[in-house]
């Protein structure tokens, strides 16, 4: 068998996870990092020139859709995987509710066999239910799903209402030290609603979604996590609420982190009302920006960048939530919530970095080391250390690219950022070594 | 405005002021936020041009001769359905009615595939009622005729708006610095938001009365933020009524109670309803106005309503001469 070198020259190499900021040279063999340095060289390595190219850590990506089994006509996990390489990713987490559901062992081998086969670009770790069919009535098979490969457990989508049952999944998941990935809304206060409860929705006319929607059950998910000694992560937090209970309860010492989204940081509720598309027309009902956790004010923005920027909020992921062109081009009270966010999350978040908000190593290290430390797997260490899966992405960060869904790689063209100009973007991805997605712009030789 | 100049321009023979390019620019009427002042009154010009045909004996002007005015309802509806097709035939388009009831508003029996059927059949406007708000919009968006909004949900109904405003004018004249009141379910009340962008330009004080319960959460910043100066928000009606020039009572579902919107209709009654009463601490000529479909003896009391301060049947009439200008402005034109 032959040794395979790859050789990446003249990146700027920015590495959170050592706190690597440089010029340099990376040398990967046989899928594995051996070398960051100055002035590498290897005979017979494919050699990357990266002059003026960022080079990161591969992408990781906690919270995405893939849809497969049982909805394969928003994505599959073959196209999914496509659109993640494309965004820098090289590691995503499937939510599980798909159809079935991923609440048994078999559902989990068949989306690992068929992410093996169909996703080769990308590590595809699948999250397995909290409960049963994600029903919220009777815990599922936890150390099964473990023992098959899920990293952790979420009814993404939902809640647990039940505060006893929730409780039983944080003593389970204390064992397996695992974590419950937890989309945490209140039902009672959430359904109905499609927007978030503010001015916008007032003035739509459409029922809101108030923030202690999101902010009573996180408290209550903390108060679980401290009783349980659990390890809690909240996703798509979306409110000021939020950050400040998980930043207290990180303060008392409590395994609880959290992530934001690239379009929670980036986009307010206003954006469902503007882009008028024809003229004569004052306002939109643009359902693109339809999406749960809603889009919530710039006061919620300045929460989540504060949070990012004191270790508060230590992971985004995209919560990909790819849907049909049907699903969306209808009424906006009957559409579907989602963003298909792969391959607009750099683009989307480098505004924050070009904008002055974060630093790309914060950036950066939101989407590496840090969700690899919550997943804990050998697979995905988000860095660029020896011995680490040679998952690398390289950036061109000025460089400008128009958002085109047609051109996207997802089937879920469900974009709020189409026709946008982004600064910044994904010019090449590896994993393990392998040169999973290019822009054609790069030369390799 | 040139009303008056346009008017006597090509008169014709239903004596409709003749529209010159620039006066009106709305291909659609979607709500009233995108009107301006002069539009607004274009409209209510017109509208008196329409109660006069409307007082005639044979109501019927050839204006609309050759056109097709569909109407697609979504919701239920009486006097609002009604009224369009009736302003339309008093203009002499033809109607075409797509039946189209609630249970129809799931995915899959798609509004666009609707309206594309309606466009292919070359109709020249479309009128539509939907329960989800900013359905009109999704329709202008996708096809190249006319919207007219008829009630999207909790939205919008901006020809209710228009009318009231043309009862208004006509009863009070001048509108600057009339208290107005409207009480009730403002948080689902498409009428009241219609309200609140039309009323803006007429120096008129809007006062909300509602339940703190029946008032979105947004509603206050929203005013802010729109720079809606004139419109505030009282709780207490008792408080709300007093020296006030109009009173408008909204409908109150009774479904408002089993989603605890409300706790009982019968508390409601006592807080809330518009009777004598309540009626006397308003000025002694204050006019009475509800824009239906009324529960007599919930939101008003039925001595209130068909009382001698009543606009309520004017306010009727009045929508069928106001839909009509809007129809002529919106069909009317050369090459619209």
């Amino acid at each position: 068998m032959t040794v395979k070198y790859l050789l990446i020259k003249n990146a700027r190499v920015v590495d959170p996870s050592q706190d690597m900021d440089q010029v340099c040279d990376i040398l990967a063999v046989d899928g594995h990092i051996k070398a960051v340095g100055k002035k590498l060289s290897s005979e017979g390595a494919k050699i990357v020139d990266a002059s003026g190219l960022t080079a990161c850590p591969g992408f990781i990506d906690m919270h995405c859709h893939l849809r497969e089994p049982g909805f394969e006509q928003k994505e599959t996990i073959r196209t999914g995987g496509a659109a993640a390489a494309r965004g820098g990713f090289t590691t995503i987490c499937c939510m599980p509710n798909t159809n079935p559901p991923i609440d048994t062992a078999a559902t989990v081998d068949y989306i690992m066999k068929n992410a093996s086969l169909k996703a080769p670009q990308v590590n595809v770790f699948p999250i397995g239910c909290i409960t049963k069919n994600r029903q919220g009535r009777e815990l599922s098979e936890m150390a099964e799903l473990a023992s098959a490969g899920c990293v952790g457990f979420s009814d993404d989508g939902s809640s647990v209402n039940s505060t006893r049952l929730m409780m039983l999944a944080l003593q389970n998941t204390a064992k397996l030290g695992l974590p419950i990935i937890d989309h945490s809304e209140d039902e009672d206060l959430a359904d109905g609603g499609h927007l978030h409860d503010g001015w916008v929705a007032a003035r739509l006319g459409i029922r809101g979604i108030p923030s202690v929607a999101e902010e009573s059950m996180i408290a209550r998910n903390i108060a679980l996590a401290e009783m349980t000694g659990a390890r809690l992560h909240l996703t798509h937090i979306s409110t000021r609420g939020s950050v400040e209970l998980v930043r207290t309860a990180r303060k008392k010492g409590l395994d609880i982190t959290c992530d934001a989204t690239p379009h929670h940081l980036t986009l307010t509720e206003e954006r469902v009302m503007q882009n008028p598309l024809k003229p004569g027309v004052s306002i939109s009902f643009d359902t693109r920006a339809k999406v749960n956790p809603p889009l919530r004010t710039p006061d919620d923005i300045d929460a989540l960048i504060e949070g990012i920027k004191d270790g508060t909020v230590v992971a985004i992921a995209t919560d990909h939530a790819p849907h049909t062109l049907e699903d969306k081009l209808c009424e906006f009270e009957l559409a579907a919530f989602g963003i298909s966010g792969f391959e607009t999350a750099f683009g989307a978040l480098m505004s924050l970095v070009h904008g002055g908000r974060i630093s790309l190593s914060e950036l950066i290290r939101c989407m590496t080391c840090n969700p690899a430390a919550i997943l804990g797997q050998a697979k995905a260490t988000g860095s660029l250390r020896i011995g680490s899966p040679a998952d690398i992405v390289l950036l061109d960060l000025d460089r400008k690219w128009v958002v085109d869904s047609r051109t996207m790689l997802s089937l879920g063209k469900n974009t709020p950022w189409e026709g946008q100009t982004f600064k910044g973007m994904v010019v090449a991805t590896f994993h393990c070594g392998e040169l999973v997605y290019s822009d054609n712009a790069i030369g390799i030789s | 405005m040139g009303v008056n100049e346009a008017r006597t321009g090509t008169a014709g023979q239903e004596n409709l002021p003749q529209l010159s390019i620039g006066q009106w620019q709305h291909k659609h009427v979607l709500d009233l936020d995108d009107f301006s002042k002069d539009e607004i009154n274009l409209v209510l010009e017109i509208a008196d041009s329409m109660v006069d045909i409307l007082s005639r004996d044979v109501k019927r002007v050839p204006t609309l001769r050759g056109k097709t005015i569909a109407t697609m309802f979504y919701e239920p509806s009486t006097r609002t359905r009604a009224s369009f097709e009736l302003a339309a035939k008093y203009l002499s388009a033809d109607t075409v009615s797509l039946d189209a009831t609630k249970s129809s508003v799931a995915k899959g029996e798609s509004l666009i595939d609707s309206l594309r059927t309606l466009q292919a059949l070359e109709v020249d406007a479309v009128i539509i009622r939907h329960p989800c708000a900013g359905a009109p919009y999704l329709a202008a968006q996708h096809i190249e005729k006319s919207i007219i909004n008829a009630g999207d949900g909790c939205h919008a109904h901006p020809s209710q708006g228009l009318l009231d405003m043309y009862t208004l004018k006509r009863r009070l004249g001048n509108l600057a610095g009339r208290k107005i009141v409207i009480i009730g379910d403002i948080m689902h009340s498409r009428v009241a938001r219609s309200w609140i962008w039309c009323t803006r330009f007429f120096d008129i004080n809007l006062v909300l009365c509602a339940p703190p319960t029946l008032i979105p959460f947004g509603f206050r910043d929203m005013l802010k933020t729109c720079g809606l100066n004139h419109v505030t928000i009282e709780y207490d009606l008792d408080k709300a009524v007093v020296d006030s020039d109009v009173v408008m009572p909204l409908r109150m579902q009774k479904e408002r109670q089993q989603s605890g919107l409300i706790s009982t209709i019968r508390e409601y009654m006592q807080l809330y309803q518009l009777n004598q009463a309540r009626l006397a601490k308003a000025k002694p000529d204050a006019f009475v106005m509800h824009p239906g479909p009324m529960n007599e003896g919930l939101e008003i009391s039925r001595d209130v309503a068909y009382g001698s301060r009543s606009l309520i049947e004017q306010q009727v009439t009045n929508g069928v001469a106001v839909r009509m200008a809007l129809l002529y402005l919106i069909a009317g034109g050369k090459n619209r």
